[in-house]
């Protein structure tokens, strides 16, 4: 029954060619790995968005380091489109989704990813990185959902 | 010095974002989407992240310090919880209704989309109910 799930899935399953950007997404990702490499080198620390996010919103950690690293990389992070257009056009940018998917949407990435500690950086790109079990787990876990959710809100109804 | 590698390493993870397409909610939707025309880019964003950064983990991995004396504190790795479960349960639910996840988020953020201003608040809303309300009523 479940071979055969499988098998239906691999014969449906057809790959976007015209979308597919195998060598942007590459040297992207390998951007995203050197991004991280640099803050653990350099600074001890992992690039978690989500991590680095709901740091910066603790008010009882009163170290001024704590705040102003997660300050810095987050104006990085949120500048890197400015700096992107000074030398080319920024890649189109498709949101389907309507306000109130938005806003459901934004909660459950808050509430989960901290829940689950971490997101698709910290554990899709650091935490497998590092070879950690607990990652692994996290980003099976999150890619199932993903997949699942997808289908139902585009397929099922 | 310190600062602006920090300032630096975001800016980096930004135009990797930029550049690998995943700042396009429609981009990660077409990976999460195996039903329809599938687009595996994402994979090859893994791929190529992994590739670096292991390089990097592999670098630090019996330091304690940093070459400026900061402690290297990283996250244990082998603690499976109900939470971590559930919560990348959420988490991949809300990814895969926008398209956001938090990076690329604070990127379209950054380039002027409201659509992600109202993904990035309300996700800063779900960051304070888990962090101060739920831990909250759990303490008590």
């Amino acid at each position: 029954m479940r071979y055969d799930y499988l098998k239906e899935l691999s014969m449906h399953l057809t790959i976007n060619w015209p979308n597919f950007t195998l060598y942007a997404s590459l040297l992207g990702g390998m951007l995203i790995g050197l991004a991280a490499s640099i803050l653990v080198i350099f600074r001890g620390k992992i690039a978690g968005i989500s991590g680095i996010l709901a740091g910066l919103m603790e008010t009882e950690n009163t170290s001024q380091d704590h705040h102003r690293w997660r300050a810095l990389f987050l104006i990085g992070l949120i500048g890197s489109s400015f700096i992107y257009q000074l030398f080319a056009p920024l890649p189109e940018i498709n949101i389907s989704a309507s306000k109130s998917t938005l806003m459901i949407a934004g909660l459950l990435v808050g509430i989960g990813t901290r829940m689950g500690s971490g997101c698709t950086s910290g554990h899709g790109i650091c935490g497998l990185s590092r070879l950690s079990p607990r990652s692994l787990v996290a980003t099976i876990t999150f890619m199932f959902a993903g997949f699942v959710v997808c289908y139902l809100f585009l397929h099922a109804s | 010095m310190k600062n602006i590698i920090t300032l630096l390493a975001g800016l980096i993870f930004g135009l990797g974002l930029i550049i690998s397409g995943m700042t396009n909610p429609a981009k990660v939707i077409g990976f999460l989407d195996i039903a329809g025309l599938w687009d595996p880019s994402l994979v090859f964003v893994m791929l190529g992240g992994i590739s670096i950064a292991l390089i990097g983990f592999k670098l630090v991995q019996n330091k304690s310090q940093t070459v400026f004396d900061d402690p290297i504190h990283l996250p244990g790795k082998t603690h499976i919880s109900k939470e971590l479960v559930i919560g990348s349960l959420l988490f991949g639910a809300g990814w895969a209704l926008a398209g956001f996840c938090p990076g690329p988020a604070l990127v379209a953020l950054g380039a002027g989309y409201k659509e992600a201003f109202i993904f990035v608040i309300a996700m800063i809303v779900g960051i304070y109910i888990h962090d101060r309300v739920l831990k909250t009523c759990k303490g008590k």
